[in-house]
């Protein structure tokens, strides 16, 4: 399946960005599209969307990483097909406009209902009179973008960042090509489905004939908190998920553990990012429902209702792995909170931004539901790989665990008013 | 292959989450005994409480790990225990007890006697029988369960003999034909043999449970030479003696190991849903045996380990939860009513013979037997 479209050079001068809207005042621009037709870029019907739901574009860091997690996301990856590395550049600037206005609430282009009587619209529409909902979208590159197959395809291999491994088989994955990997990945979190689902679709139709959609994910429910003052969520096995996670409110434990610092040479450009790891999880929650409760709080190695150790104590009480019972510690050496404790990975930890997902059913009457395994962290390959090595052979909850997709990308740093996405890759 | 089965051995009364036929003691309004157990007091919220199911809710209001018995009038004999309560949280046992004279007794730190006091179970309610000695019961059903296990392997060490030699001397016919057939004796036995985490991978890892590195051995390695996928290059005669060696000496190791098992009523009843587990994520959907397609076979071998498992435990569910027996019964029998439907010689149809919606068709049956099954434990660890 080739991936290069024999001739996307005339979609970029079609796009959104034939108006010559990118420009370095960003939202600025979009008065330069009152046009012919008297049309309006900007939907006056629509009600001015309040700024208390808006999630800052700009930034040294993208937004959706150190955000407060928000409770629904719609991730995407694509296959990009652009012929050239001006046509791969030039889909990233439409995105950073399309996302900046997103991100404010704002309508895309001539928005939904303001352009020519005779064109589509240039926003698909389904947001209107929806708040910007804390709508973050946060973009990144996987390895394939830097070399697909011994192919330097856009002039970009001698970028790729060491860190940008090709994960390996962990023991027992079952992974599906057309859920994994990816040249470009695309999260939306925001607080109404509809917003996140918006931002994608729209995504991906700027993106036709640059790139196209490898495959994308919903995700229903957040199972992180990232912040103290957000409560930690439920996951589909009922239990208490994220207790321990990284918050945004560590700031230095994000610059030990997330952020790529101190890069030099070809890996400068990853200054300021982090590498997300993304893994879809089903869960085989029928056999699940059907284990014991005291399976259950063993499995994890929590408390069902409170999330307490089971060491004792409240929530976020520190497991005591040493305190004895009668077999062995009360946090079985194998439950999931002591594979999973920083104490056991040589002190790394993650910062965790998931989502429950469904997707259906399988056929055999089972619901498709699980994780979708988010984790932003500096270098998988000491923050991830040891960590889910161990799980998989060893976690008892690797049992009700199947593995089926799998990416890991590059997440550049965030960006200023006037730069695109990533720009600091191809000015390097 | 799994990672890990059994789960870690649970006291033989055992908490639960049914709280079934709850008895009118004035404890609470909902007929549980709270029970605080502090570092020197053992706070009973009552001191008698009719014969049938007890339902103690523990609470550890120490600093250190505790446990709840409920003891005979001798002082000695253990009636039903809670362990491993770390502090500050709580655990409930739910145990049957006739009408006579108990102990209660709080372990804080797992030392000692305990902090005892008298406990009185009056007579059970009219029309309410509760048997004097589910211990018993529960100790007949253990060992029966042992002598299958130990059957088994010992038919599993035969045949894996006979198997191991028809493979290295190349004799393919033969090999895959005690293929399905010895690795039922495996399967019957699935949970307990996954016991052993080291011995687990050697003899039934599927290629895709290893990670790069790791060592492909046993069952399927030999699956893979005898119904050999496109483009594969066949092992050497060397190569195949050595997986048969290995296979030999492992399930030996198996053997000896099974010997020296104990068990306890919740282990018989967990090993029994794990096994209809295994059907419901690996057999009935065709991952099992990605080669041979005898999933079938192994199919039919973790149903004959969990009926088992549910017949020596019977006993003690007749009396006092015949509606669960019942159930387990009926969907037993039209599980394998679905199976005999695919039975061909000694053996089955291969797993790619059969339709979508006879896949279906047994997946739901799975289902069926699988929902009680799951209450299983709670009914016999009372």
């Amino acid at each position: 399946m080739g991936r290069t479209t024999a001739d996307d050079t005339a979609r970029q001068s079609t796009g959104i960005s034939r108006r010559g809207l990118f420009t370095a005042a960003g939202a600025g621009g979009i008065g330069l599209a009152v046009g012919a037709l008297g049309t309006s870029a900007v939907n006056a019907a629509v009600a001015p969307k309040s700024p208390d739901t808006v999630v800052p574009f700009y930034g040294e860091h993208q937004a959706g990483i150190a955000t407060e997690a928000q409770d629904r996301m719609h991730i995407a990856a694509f296959d990009v097909t652009a012929s050239t590395r001006e046509s791969l550049i030039s889909l990233l600037k439409d995105w950073t406009e399309a996302i900046e206005s997103l991100t404010r609430g704002a309508e895309i282009g001539d928005g939904a209902t303001g352009g020519n009587y005779d064109s589509p619209p240039d926003d698909t529409g389904e947001a209107l009179g929806l708040e910007a909902s804390h709508l973050t979208v946060t973009i990144g590159f996987g390895r394939t973008l830097f070399t697909l197959d011994g192919v330097d395809r856009y002039n970009l291999s001698k970028h790729l960042p060491e860190a940008l491994i090709e994960l390996p088989h962990f023991s027992a994955d079952a992974l599906e090509d057309a859920r994994s990997g990816g040249d470009l990945i695309v999260q939306a979190c925001a607080d109404d489905p509809q917003v996140a689902v918006h931002a994608v679709r729209n995504l991906a139709r700027i993106a036709f004939g640059r790139a196209r959609v490898r495959w994308s994910q919903i995700g229903f429910g957040r199972t992180s908190s990232t912040s103290t003052t957000q409560a930690t969520p439920r996951n589909l096995f009922g239990f208490k998920d994220g207790t321990a996670n990284l918050k945004l409110e560590d700031n230095d434990l994000l610059n030990e553990h997330v952020w790529v610092r101190g890069g030099t040479g070809v890996e400068t450009w990853m200054n300021g990012g982090t590498y997300m790891v993304a893994r879809r999880i089903r869960m085989h929650i029928e056999t699940w429902d059907r284990s014991t409760m005291r399976d259950q709080e063993n499995i994890i190695g929590r408390t069902k209702k409170e999330g307490a150790p089971l060491s004792g104590g409240e929530e976020f009480t520190e497991p005591d792995f040493n305190l004895q019972g009668r077999e062995g510690p009360l946090v079985a050496v194998d439950s999931h909170v002591a594979m999973a404790h920083p104490t056991k990975n040589n002190g790394v930890q993650m910062l965790r931004r998931g989502f429950n997902y469904t997707d259906g059913s399988d056929g055999l009457g089972r619901l498709d539901a699980g994780l979708f395994f988010i984790a932003f962290v500096v270098d998988a390959r000491t923050h991830y790989v040891p960590m889910q090595s161990a799980m998989a052979k060893n976690d008892l909850l690797a049992e009700y665990l199947r593995h089926t997709g799998s990416g890991l990308f590059a997440i550049p740093a965030g960006v200023q008013p006037g730069q695109y996405l990533g720009q600091a890759l191809f000015d390097a | 292959m799994k990672t890990r089965i059994l789960a870690p051995a649970a006291a033989l009364a055992a908490a639960a989450l049914l709280l079934t036929g709850c008895t009118d003691n004035n404890a609470s309004a909902d007929g549980t005994i709270r029970v605080n157990s502090t570092s020197d007091a053992c706070e009973v919220s009552t001191t008698s409480a009719p014969g049938g199911t007890l339902n103690f809710s523990v609470t550890n209001g120490s600093d250190k790990v505790t446990e709840f018995y409920l003891l005979a009038d001798d002082g000695l004999r253990i009636v039903g225990e809670v362990e491993n309560v770390g502090p500050g949280l709580s655990r409930d046992l739910v145990v049957i007890a006739p009408e006579g004279n108990y102990f209660t007794a709080c372990k804080p730190g797992m030392v000692g006697d305990g902090i005892r006091a008298a406990f009185a179970v009056t007579a059970a309610p009219a029309g309410q029988s509760v048997n004097a000695d589910r211990a018993a019961l529960q100790e007949t059903a253990v060992n029966l369960y042992s002598a299958y296990v130990k059957d088994q392997t010992q038919q599993l060490v035969e045949g894996t003999t006979e198997f191991a030699t028809a493979f290295a001397a190349g004799d393919v016919k033969k090999a895959k034909e005690l293929y399905p057939a010895v690795r039922m004796h495996w399967e019957r036995i699935e949970p307990v043999a996954e016991s052993f985490g080291d011995l687990d991978p050697i003899l039934d890892a599927r290629e895709a449970d290893l990670e790069k590195g790791d060592d492909f051995t046993g069952w399927h390695r030999a699956e893979k030479d005898l119904w050999a996928p496109k483009g594969y290059t066949a092992m050497t005669q060397a190569q195949r003696q050595k997986i048969a060696d290995k296979m030999v000496a492992n399930t030996a190791e198996l053997h000896s190991r099974t010997q020296e098992l104990t068990y306890t009523a919740d282990k018989l009843s967990n090993g029994a849903k794990e096994l209809l587990d295994e059907v419901a994520t690996g057999k009935v959907t065709g991952e099992e045996e990605a080669f041979s397609h005898t999933d079938l076979w192994d199919f039919q071998a973790n149903v004959d380990g969990a009926r088992i498992a549910y017949e020596d435990l019977k006993p003690l569910l007749t009396e006092n939860d015949s509606e669960l027996d019942q159930a387990l019964e009926t969907n037993f029998a039209t599980l394998q009513g679905l199976l005999d439907q695919y039975k061909k010689g000694d053996g089955f149809v291969l797993y790619t013979e059969l339709t979508e919606a006879q896949i279906q068709e047994l997946s739901a049956a799975v289902d069926a037997l699988s929902e009680p099954l799951s209450k299983l434990t709670a009914a016999v660890v009372k």
